[in-house]
């Protein structure tokens, strides 16, 4: 039996909201499934397992915030059938129509996506929707989201489109229920219960329904736990999620000798399921015994301000430690840009406009190339000393439109070719502003670009996100005079920064950084990866 | 000033009983202050219905060890006289059931005189009586009403419970300004034991940790002290590490010592003879709720008599009264190590 637990989805992130569980007891899964989503300060990110099994018990109730590493289900990882699940009263409130069991054999990042792909239209829809009020409650003006292979909800602040040809809701419930609240799906599923919706609180936004409102409801009206005070104290200083604790005390009576055992084992455990985060960042000793918070469905209304302002907290505290510890030193140099674009523009030649490769590839594949020229710049600092990256994973920088910033990570960003770096970096930019990141999307990154050319600025001194030791910073792509040879000629050029962390290396090693950056725009064709020209 | 020699050479400490400490602390009280006197019913000539103070009309004469008709309330009321006169008196009062006759004196005029006089008139008396069952004397002399005097605003009401509080609790009640209610349990009287010689006087209010523990703490007093140390004796063996807390003042109630038990136990037995409505040990179990919610892992328990007159017949009167074994099993109840007792709940 394997614990799954909350993940830490980077050096900033001492807790996470589970949002959804995107499994039932019972499910398979396999290694690289995703199979929840965890809201962190920053982002909902669907989070993958690290162990192929059945899905045992849930631990943990949607809408929970828990520290890093509190179990949040068990995978039972012995071909055992998931007869036990059944023990579990959420397990039958889940009831048959929602016990699909999902398989899917890929992992890695783009499994979810597939996943996505493979399941029935309906179940996307279900994800589509559930989520879609989260990016809409955060105002930053998302453009109508790209057509994608999902089929597209009705969007969610328009509660009067009424929904298509719903199965008639249940008698009873329809004296008060405004029928346009509830989506079909959630009426599906409440049909499917034997819910009666009339009685359903709603807690998603303006008391709209949700399929987890219809799964509480459908649960057998849970007693209330019994728990002494004091255990109850002690599960919050422990972080203890009371929810999982086998009570012993009279009448089932959940007492502290249970929750010490339940923490007991706890304990044991996070250690081997660390790993959920391939490279876990150096943690620096700051994840406490937070306590184990359960937030109210009441404040989804609010949330994307309180995401907002939690992400702006987080920034805060990341960027703080970094000026605080990190004694920065900065370089920067003007590339000449006419080669490469003069290369890229033959590599464009004939292709449709979507799949032109832009110069914001380019400078990405120099980037990472000249980090594994200069293997001292990638990787952390560690406990007093550097440790190399075991590869060269680039964090990009994502400024999100309503404000803050997420930095998901490309991971061997050097052995992909342009195009594959590009297609990457706008799903990963689409998905960033969306809110839907996987885990392993956000963590392990060994150096982080920066691009501010887009706002037109020619230059950005980055701070260095710990506890990487450098940050590249490419500024606008701008026309400016340009002597060559002693001619004089308009150039594109841009500016490419390096702030480095002095306590890992001096100035003379950005140096070569950012000419070995400088080099690789000069010879675009001579990039690894970058001569698929004979093979297409 | 020479020291004279004592039949009692030890230095360290000597064997006596609950009886002769209570006389000890009186003989004291009556050499050191000749204000002070004892009277009650049958103190004098008799030596006092449990002969507490035999041997004392023969030192101290009959001025200062009084005999006084058998009338509680007239004899308590004149105490209070006395004291409102400046004397310093000790009023026996054969058992707690008898002194419901001297209720009006105590609760209408020894508590409320120095607050309806503005500060003017304390009644600095002391009242001593026995209370408790277990020695088949029938249901009008074996209650424990103690609790009711608790409930009194005005009054401070020690209950001690050892021989060394039987000895040094006199004097300080003596010393105090207010009247003072003094319970002494009718099953006491005869227990023997060691005096330390480095006991002196205690501090009223206070509470005393009788027996370190950690997993629960039996809160009793007076005659239920040594039924809840030999219930830790016998918890001990079982694996629970129960911490004895002997009140000693039944008001005011000494919250800290109480509440720091609980707090570092978190489990609480309330031991108390009398019965539990209504009582002491509920007003214990309220402020434990009150102080200590979060700490508790458990229900509070009570151990108390049965709610019925106490039984004369000696079985039926052992059943009605908290003994070990309840408080062992209330014990284990409240620190969940219950085998099946087969509570009906």
């Amino acid at each position: 039996m394997a614990e799954f637990t909350m993940p830490s989805l980077g050096a900033d992130m001492d807790e996470g909201v589970l949002q959804e569980w995107l499994v039932a007891p019972g499910d398979r899964v396999g290694k690289g499934d995703a199979v929840a989503v965890v809201e962190t300060d920053k982002a909902a990110i669907e989070v993958e397992c690290f162990t192929s099994g059945t899905v045992g018990r849930l631990l943990v109730e949607p809408g929970t915030r828990v520290p890093v590493g509190t179990p949040l289900a068990l995978i039972d990882t012995a071909q055992a059938p998931a007869a036990q699940a059944a023990e579990k009263p959420t397990a039958e409130a889940r009831a048959p129509g929602a016990r699909t069991t999902r398989t899917r054999g890929t992992g890695g990042a783009g499994a979810a996506r597939k996943g996505r792909a493979e399941t029935p239209a309906g179940r996307a829809a279900v994800h589509a929707r559930v989520r879609a009020p989260k990016a809409a409650a955060v105002p930053e003006g998302l453009p109508a989201p790209e057509p994608t292979e999902k089929a597209a909800p009705p969007p969610p602040s328009a509660p009067p489109s009424p929904p298509p040809a719903p199965a008639p809701p249940s008698p009873p419930s329809a004296a008060g229920e405004p029928a346009a609240a509830v989506g079909p799906l959630v009426r599906h599923l409440a049909d499917g219960l034997g819910v009666d919706l009339g009685s359903v609180h709603g807690s998603g936004p303006g008391g709209r329904v949700t399929r987890a409102d219809v799964a509480q409801a459908a649960r057998p009206a849970p007693a209330r736990r019994r728990v002494t005070p004091y255990a109850r104290r002690l599960a919050r200083d422990l972080g203890v999620d009371l929810e999982g604790v086998h009570g012993t005390g009279d009448g089932g009576a959940v007492r502290a000798a249970d929750v010490r055992a339940a923490a007991r084992a706890a304990q044991a455990a996070p250690e081997r399921s660390r790993p959920a985060v391939p490279v876990r960042a150096r943690d620096g000793g700051h994840v406490p015994a937070a306590e184990a918070a359960a937030v109210s469905g009441e404040g989804a209304r609010d949330d994307g301000r309180q995401r907002e302002d939690a992400m702006r907290r987080a920034i805060g505290e990341l960027m703080s430690r970094s000026k605080r510890e990190i004694p920065h030193y900065y370089l920067s140099t003007v590339i000449d840009l006419a080669p490469a674009q003069e290369w890229m523009h033959r590599r464009n030649r004939g292709r449709p406009p979507s799949a032109r490769l832009v110069t914001a590839a380019l400078l990405l594949k120099a980037a990472a190339l000249a980090a594994r020229e200069v293997p001292q710049l990638n990787g952390h600092w560690q406990d007093g000393a550097f440790t190399p990256g075991t590869g060269v994973h680039l964090g990009v920088a994502v400024s999100l439109r309503g404000g803050g910033l997420l930095t998901p990570v490309i991971h061997d960003a050097d052995t992909l070719t342009p195009e594959d770096l590009m297609a990457t970096l706008k799903d990963l930019v689409r998905r960033a502003r969306q809110g839907r990141l996987r885990g392993s999307e956000l963590s392990g990154a060994t150096l982080t670009v920066t691009s501010l050319g887009e706002q037109g600025v020619e230059a950005v001194f980055g701070v260095i996100h710990p506890p990487q030791v450098a940050l590249v910073g490419f500024g606008a792509v701008v026309e400016r005079p340009w002597a060559v040879g002693g001619l004089l000629g308009v150039h594109p050029v841009v500016t490419a920064t390096l702030s480095g962390d002095h306590r890992a290396t001096d100035g003379a090693i950005g140096a070569r950084y950012l000419t070995a950056v400088d080099r690789l725009l000069h010879e675009p064709g001579d990039m690894p990866g970058s001569t698929i020209e004979e093979r297409e | 000033m020479t020291a004279t020699k004592t039949p009692h050479a030890d230095p360290a400490e000597r064997k006596t009983t609950y009886r002769e400490a209570l006389r000890e602390a009186l003989r004291d009280a009556l050499r050191a202050d000749d204000r002070v006197f004892l009277m009650g019913e049958d103190v004098g000539r008799y030596g006092g219905c449990f002969g507490v103070s035999l041997g004392l009309l023969e030192e101290f004469g009959p001025d200062r060890i009084r005999d006084t008709p058998l009338s509680e309330s007239a004899f308590v009321g004149a105490g209070i006289g006395a004291a409102l006169g400046g004397l310093r008196p000790i009023v026996e009062i054969m058992t707690v059931n008898f002194s419901l006759l001297a209720l009006d004196q105590i609760l209408n005029n020894a508590a409320t005189l120095l607050h309806m006089s503005g500060g003017q008139l304390p009644v600095p008396i002391v009242i001593r009586m026995t209370t408790g069952a277990g020695r088949q004397l029938g249901a009008q002399h074996s209650h424990s009403l103690e609790g009711w005097y608790a409930h009194i605003p005005g009054l401070r009401v020690l209950a001690p419970a050892t021989i060394a509080d039987a000895r040094h609790l006199l004097a300080p009640a003596l010393a105090d300004p207010d009247p003072v209610l003094i319970f002494e349990h009718g099953g006491l009287y005869n227990t023997s034991g060691d005096l330390p010689a480095d006991a002196g006087p205690v501090g009223l209010g206070q509470a005393a940790v009788r027996r370190p523990g950690t997993d629960v703490s039996l809160i009793t007093y007076g005659g239920s002290l040594p039924k809840a140390l030999t219930a830790a004796d016998e918890l001990a063996g079982g694996g629970i590490s129960a911490e004895v807390v002997d009140l000693r003042s039944l008001r005011p109630l000494d919250d800290a010592t109480i509440s720091d038990s609980v707090a570092r136990t978190h489990h609480a037995v309330v031991v108390d003879e009398a019965w539990r409505s209504g009582s002491l040990s509920a007003e214990i179990s309220a402020r434990l709720t009150e102080h200590n919610f979060y700490d508790l892992d458990a229900p509070v328990e009570r151990v108390c008599s049965a709610e019925v007159p106490m039984p004369y017949a000696r079985r039926l009167e052992e059943a009605a009264l908290p003994q070990p074994g309840t408080i062992v099993a209330a014990a284990r109840r409240a620190v969940g190590d219950a085998p099946d007792d087969g509570r009906a709940d």
